[in-house]
């Protein structure tokens, strides 16, 4: 298989899947549960076979069509978009086993739609990690706005449809509203809408209107999560929570910040904006946004949405690095989606466990819980300290090369924002960990143990990524230092 | 003179002459399997023109060698040729899936005359689109007229025959002000053929009436296309009319008024008349901008699944109201292809409706509950085609919305006004298209309306096409656009 033919499979190979998956839905559910396996086990098999071509500099890249002149669907894979397909492949196997724990312990109504809608959303995120130009990411970010909205509706009662309806409200309007009209306006003023090594728009837009641009690309990408566009999130969390784990800790939620990195990365070029006064708000937005979710995630009560607070705050950490215009800060956006994907999913990973196991939902039952679940909260305690930062996770390798950055380009805002936020993180989420081990269970409470050995199996193993990363990241900072080659 | 030359003259001959045929056919199914051979063989004739004209050049036919401007002449070129594919497709896509749907709302002894009445639309459309004459064109507009009053209220919906009424009352008050308005051209000028119109209106001294004549003649066909605030006929005789009915008219019947305005204002007036692009502009521009707006708006709020839709297609006529008012190449180019595009949509959303209509008595929202765990393929076609009609990359409704989202953009700084308006417009078609989809997905079954089983095979098969075709046309758009590049390179720089 040539890498031009890969790309296209492994674009097609979840639709494939989910298309296998309806009909063996009919058949059987183990028959079902196969099909997903396989299909996850060979995306990874096409995706990460890409690695080592990329790794030599390769950049393999396919036309599918000429839709219209200067407008076309094609797919480059690039360091970045690299990154992010491997992640979301390589995780995606890892959630299915938990799913299945989860799906069936929980005993959900319709799951093959479930496991259906899911690969659908997964063959989308690769289509926005591969994507060539502007116009074929808009299409894949779309897909996956639609594709995730039947898995965030999943329970179907008022309130989900509800929730369901702000979540695909908010990333619709905003992407048809912002995000469409920014990549109108740059095919008008570049002519093509094509990722290039430093950016396209270098001398082709003046100080104001460079800001502006910039705007409605950063809150068009609703994705992204940047406040004020953040309330989508909190509301997704109704949705099972395999969902949020994945696609509302990693797919989605990753491919807003992906795609602004990108836009500042190949549209823009590093360069071009640093030296432009007016995109310089962004810092200031992102910052904003990681102190005001870290401060509203002090006040929640219930476990999902004190992630989703704490995910929107670690989406503008990557926003943040990006906006920082130097190099490392470049790697470090990068790493920093991989190693908060890793902490974040075992998070999720544990809450959904214990709301299988107990059908706890609240941080001020979890007293005592440790003693109960002692793997489920041994993960989620390292997930915890790796959203802080502490060694020996990943959450510290990225913030070190986003610390880096900003003092590189003596910004004293990131500086000042990275050290409040740490001390905000260990603010909610120490005394969770504290309640957890030290405090004794409430009396009467229901007996229960471990949750389905599927799903205790999964968030072991993100939280063993999670502490390996600590280690072994050399590939990954190797491989996105390319992006950044001849830079700076 | 081989059978190429003849293909515009056969467009329109051979469902006019089948049509009496087909009363003959009473045995059952007979006449429903001769009326889909007709459609489907003039869909094969609409290809070939289409093949023939796409690298941009123009057939000329002459009934009986009596050239024109004296014989009755027939002329397809590109922008005709993409509204016959339109035409012959939605009556042959109608055709191919309506038996189940027909079978179950006409009564079989009355279904020979239906279907004959049926290819008597399918002419007069076609005759329309192929004749290069204004007063052929009056008579292919009644003959379609008078054979779609008898679709519309075939059907055992009573509620059809008020409905009917008032589609004649408007849409012989349209024909007549067309009418009125090429006798005063003829008056003027003593030709009937459009193209020696045009040279002639140049010699013309005294031209009041031909203002007149131009005033009549796009009000008139405003009025047959449903031009806010002209549509008042629409929501009632899409609703009610039997449902593979709507399937037809609602993809194509509008379109071909507007194809006639087109046709007119851009031919006979644009180069001879002084000034026209400015007064057809600021005539056009608001009340597309208002149909737009105001259609969409009542589409949120509308109860009932096929008033819904009628509704929105009026929004959608304000789309390709909006390009043709650019009065540029970008405009109308967007506009030739959003009919083609809107065809494709619209007609997949009726064609929904009709198998939806199969198992559901009642197309009212809150009876829809749940529909789709029943009818899964029914209601998956209804999604891709809702996006269709949205315009979410991918699909063919984009392409078009880029198109006219880029023609705004030559309009300079204003140009983003427009814009803006077409942005709120889609995400208002997201309100209305996703109310359907919750009812379909996601709200709980209606009281004793639960279906047993899927649309029939056959209905389902259509449907089914007509959905991948909306994908297939937003990823390989490159035929349609070629032939609605030329069609506006045509119209406007009068290449002819």
């Amino acid at each position: 298989m040539t890498p031009e033919t890969a790309i296209l499979v492994a674009i097609g190979i979840p639709l494939v899947g989910a298309l296998a998956i309806a009909l063996a839905g009919r058949i059987s559910p183990n028959l079902r549960e196969a099909a997903t396996a396989i299909t996850s086990l060979s995306l990874i098999w096409v995706v990460w076979g890409l690695l080592p071509i990329l790794m030599d500099g390769g950049r393999p890249s396919v036309e599918v069509s000429q839709v219209m002149p200067g407008l076309t669907i094609a797919f480059t894979v690039e360091p970045l978009g690299m990154l992010f397909a491997a992640l979301a492949s390589g995780l995606w196997l890892i959630n299915s086993i938990y799913s299945v724990g989860y799906m069936r312990g929980n005993k959900e109504q319709n799951q093959t739609r479930f496991f259906a809608c899911f690969a659908l959303a997964l063959s989308a995120t690769i289509g926005v990690a591969f994507a060539g130009n502007l116009f074929t990411l808009f299409l894949f970010y779309e897909l996956l706005t639609l594709s995730t909205y039947p898995l965030v509706a999943h329970k179907g009662d008022a309130a989900t449809v509800r929730s369901a309806r702000i979540y695909l409200g908010v990333l619709l309007s905003t992407s048809i509203g912002l995000f469409l009209p920014a990549i109108i306006w740059t095919y008008t003023v570049a002519g093509t809408g094509d990722f290039t090594t430093g950016g396209i728009l270098a001398g082709k837009l003046n100080d104001p209107e460079i800001g502006l641009l910039l705007g409605l690309f950063v809150f068009g990408v609703g994705k992204a999560a940047v406040m004020p566009v953040h309330k989508w999130l909190p509301a997704a969390m109704v949705a099972p929570t395999p969902v949020s784990a994945l696609l509302h800790a990693v797919a989605v939620v990753k491919a807003g910040v992906f795609t602004i990195t990108k836009i500042i990365v190949y549209i823009f070029g590093i360069d071009f904006l640093f030296e432009a006064s007016s995109s310089q708000w962004l810092l200031y937005a992102a910052a904003f946004t990681i102190i005001t979710a870290s401060l509203v995630a002090l006040r929640q009560t219930n476990i999902k949405r004190l992630l989703a607070y704490s995910t929107i705050a670690q989406l503008s950490y990557v926003v943040m690095a990006a906006a920082i215009l130097k190099p490392l800060a470049e790697v470090g956006a990068a790493i920093h989606m991989v190693a908060h994907a890793f902490g974040k999913i075992t998070l999720f990973f544990a809450a959904g466990a214990i709301y299988v196991a107990s059908k706890k939902t609240e941080i001020h039952q979890l007293r005592g819980i440790g003693r109960r679940m002692p793997w489920t909260m041994a993960a989620f305690t390292i997930g915890a300290l790796s959203m802080i930062g502490v060694p020996p996770t990943g959450g510290f390798v990225s913030k070190w090369y986003i610390l880096a950055g900003a003092f590189e380009a003596n910004n004293l805002v990131a500086v000042f924002t990275i050290i409040a936020s740490t001390v905000l993180n260990a603010a909610y989420f120490l005394p969770i960990l504290y309640m957890v081990w030290f405090e004794r269970e409430k009396e009467g409470g229901k007996e229960h143990g471990e949750a389905p050995f599927l799903a205790v199996l999964a968030l072991c193993l993100t939280a063993l990524l999670t502490l390996a990363f600590f280690l072994f990241n050399g590939p990954v900072i190797e491989l996105e230092s390319q992006v950044v080659q001849g830079l700076g | 003179m081989d059978l190429l030359a003849h293909l515009p003259a056969l467009q329109v001959v051979v469902p006019m002459l089948s049509a009496p045929l087909i009363v003959l056919l009473q045995p059952r199914g007979l006449a429903w399997a001769g009326a889909t051979a007709v459609a489907v063989l003039s869909f094969a004739i609409a290809v070939a023109l289409a093949i023939a004209v796409l690298d941009g050049q123009t057939l000329e036919y002459a009934m009986g060698g009596w050239p024109a401007p004296y014989g009755i002449a027939l002329s397809v070129d590109a922008f005709s040729a993409l509204v016959l594919l339109v035409i012959t497709g939605a009556a042959a896509a109608a055709l191919l899936a309506a038996k189940p749907s027909i079978d179950q709302q006409i009564e079989v002894e009355r279904q020979p005359l239906f279907y004959s009445a049926w290819l008597l639309v399918l002419s007069g459309l076609v005759g329309i689109v192929v004749s290069a004459d204004a007063f052929n064109i009056f008579v292919f507009m009644e003959i379609s007229s008078l054979a779609s009053y008898i679709l519309i209220a075939g059907g055992p919906d009573r509620r059809a025959l008020p409905a009917v009424f008032k589609y004649l009352m408007m849409g012989t008050i349209g024909a007549t002000f067309y009418l009125i308005g090429v006798g005063l051209i003829y008056m003027m000028t003593g030709t009937l053929n459009l193209a020696d119109m045009e040279a002639r209106i140049g010699d013309v001294t005294d031209i009041n009436p031909i203002l007149v004549a131009a005033g009549f003649i796009t009000i008139g066909l405003a009025l047959k296309a449903a031009v806010f605030p002209l549509h008042v006929w629409v929501p009632n005789a899409y609703t009610h009319a039997p449902h593979m009915v709507t399937v037809f008219l609602a993809a194509c019947a509008t379109k071909v008024a507007i194809y006639v305005l087109i046709r007119f204002d851009y031919m006979v007036f644009q180069a001879t008349l002084d000034a026209h692009e400015i007064q057809f502009a600021m005539f056009m521009m608001p009340l597309a901008i208002l149909g737009i707006l105001i259609a969409s708006a009542v589409a949120m709020f509308e109860g009932h699944l096929k008033r819904l839709l009628a509704s929105s297609s009026i929004a959608q006529i304000g789309y390709i109201l909006l390009g043709v008012s650019f009065v540029s190449i970008a405009g109308l180019s967007a506009s030739a292809m959003h009919i083609f595009n809107h065809a494709l949509a619209k007609g997949g959303l009726f064609l929904v409706v009709a198998c939806l209509a199969y198992q559901y008595r009642d197309l009212r929202l809150d009876q829809l509950g749940g529909a789709s765990t029943r009818m899964p393929w029914t209601c998956a076609a209804f999604v891709v085609c809702g996006l269709s009609l949205i315009g979410v990359p991918g699909t063919a409704g984009f392409i078009s919305k880029w198109m006219l989202i880029n023609a705004a953009l030559e309009n300079g700084p204003w140009g983003w006004g427009l814009v803006a308006i077409i942005l709120v417009s889609s995400l208002m078609a997201v309100v209305y298209i996703w109310r359907i989809v919750e009812a379909l997905y996601f709200q709980t079954p209606a009281e004793g309306e639960a279906p047993q089983s899927e649309a029939p095979v056959q209905l389902l098969l259509v449907t089914g096409l007509v959905a991948v075709m909306n994908i297939y046309f937003g990823i390989f758009p490159q035929v349609p656009l070629e032939l609605a590049n030329s069609a506006a390179a045509l119209l406007l720089e009068g290449s002819r």
